[in-house]
């Protein structure tokens, strides 16, 4: 099916099968941000925008994105590259694969919460997982970059 | 692998009652969270998207949730942070994360009965009832007990009673499925005890319910209860636990839930 799509504030038009995901779709256009990591809606490397919210591309269908607006990383690189700063002072990482989906929930969350607590920050990140470096490291740089150390 | 061979966008409820029921292997959308990990062969997927199915809304008796409300929306919502002591965000608050409750719904969940839910257990400690296209209304623990027709689930209705309710989970870890969970709620001298992931579908235990609801609350009496409620429910091994130690982490669970009931304001 054909479908219309804002992607990084610049409209496409896509062609993806009826079951097909987000993640392939994004990725078979060339939005190599977009890591599949579980591929079992666990593990939050897929991450992107959908409408401004982060959800797990590899459980959205394609076809249900039709009309609406979809960021990735490559979307954000000003950000995205600030906050990368703070991770890596923080030696927080390594292999750099779940970065992209990591950094896009983190935005997300600077976005939506407004001063949260180190609870708050936890709970908002439960779903993306990193096998390299542990948490506290992107913790440290989570509440530097937010300035609620 | 899951696959699907054609995919609607109905624009009223009749029409896609009218396309779900056309073909056996026609299928509604929930938010394809779990859908994706089967291996179902979808003749049409049906999207209620354009139906106006995402909302949370007050009136006088009852609080109504859409089926294409996400869990996201459930636990982010002031409204029901402020009716029965925030159980509903509490229940699903920990499941998996933050993007996933951006997608999964209320409707997919509920139609599917899925066992391991969460939001099942805690919405029968508030008798919910549930709002099918076809069938009407039904109370929630009808609908979990007695195979039903292809149907629309449209809306969860839940009374606004003065229940004062708590969720409690177990799980291996963060994120992942609870292996056990209950949720407990009083209303006067009215008690409800539900347990679910036994694996199986949630459940009220009713005899211990009306124990409680009958004894003077001492902790010899919860106890009982507590033991009353596992006797009468059915509980399961899978991957995640056996059926020994959800039955010692249920009974653990639902005298903690009792006793923090207790305590709300």
């Amino acid at each position: 099916m054909q479908i219309k799509v804002t992607i990084n504030e610049k409209m496409m038009e896509l062609e993806a099968p009826y079951d097909e995901f987000l993640m392939d779709t994004l990725r078979r256009y060339g939005f190599l941000s977009v890591k599949k990591g579980c591929n079992t809606g666990s593990c939050g490397l897929c991450t992107v925008w959908l409408d401004g919210k982060p959800v797990l591309s590899c459980s959205v269908l394609s076809v249900r994105v039709n009309g609406r607006n979809i960021t990735t990383i490559e979307g954000v690189q000003k950000e995205a590259r600030e906050f990368a700063d703070f991770l890596v002072k923080e030696g927080a990482d390594q292999c750099g694969f779940c970065s992209p989906g990591f950094i896009m929930t983190v935005l997300a969350m600077k976005r939506e919460l407004s001063n949260p607590t180190e609870e708050d920050i936890i709970h908002y990140l439960t779903g993306n997982l990193c096998r390299c470096t542990g948490y506290q490291g992107q913790l440290r740089a989570i509440k530097k970059y937010l300035g609620v150390v | 692998m899951f696959t699907i061979q054609d995919y609607v966008v109905p624009g009223t409820l009749e029409e896609a009652y009218r396309i779900l029921t056309a073909k056996r292997n026609n299928t509604i959308l929930g938010g394809c969270g779990f859908l994706r990990l089967g291996s179902q062969r979808i003749g049409t997927a049906i999207d209620l998207t354009n139906l106006n199915l995402n909302f949370i809304e007050e009136y006088d008796q009852v609080i109504e949730i859409g089926a294409m409300t996400t869990f996201r929306d459930l636990e982010t919502s002031p409204l029901l942070k402020g009716y029965f002591n925030g159980l509903l965000p509490q229940a699903v608050k920990h499941i998996v994360g933050v993007q996933l409750r951006n997608i999964v719904t209320v409707g997919g969940t509920v139609y599917s009965r899925y066992g391991f839910s969460d939001l099942i257990t805690a919405l029968l400690s508030l008798e919910a009832e549930v709002e099918l296209f076809k069938t009407g209304r039904v109370s929630l623990e009808n609908f979990l007990e007695n195979a039903s027709e292809k149907d629309i689930l449209v809306k969860v209705i839940i009374p606004k009673t003065a229940k004062k309710a708590v969720f409690n989970s177990m799980r291996n870890s963060q994120s992942d499925y609870a292996i056990v969970n209950v949720a407990v709620s009083k209303e006067g001298d009215r008690w409800l005890l539900v347990a679910g992931a036994r694996p199986h579908r949630a459940k009220i235990a009713r005899k211990a319910s009306l124990f409680l609801a009958n004894s003077s609350l001492s902790s010899e009496d919860i106890e009982h209860a507590a033991n009353l409620a596992i006797s009468e429910l059915t509980f399961g091994s899978n991957m995640r636990a056996s059926q020994k130690y959800r039955e010692t982490v249920c009974k653990v669970l639902l005298k903690r839930a009792i006793g923090e009931v207790l305590a709300c304001k």
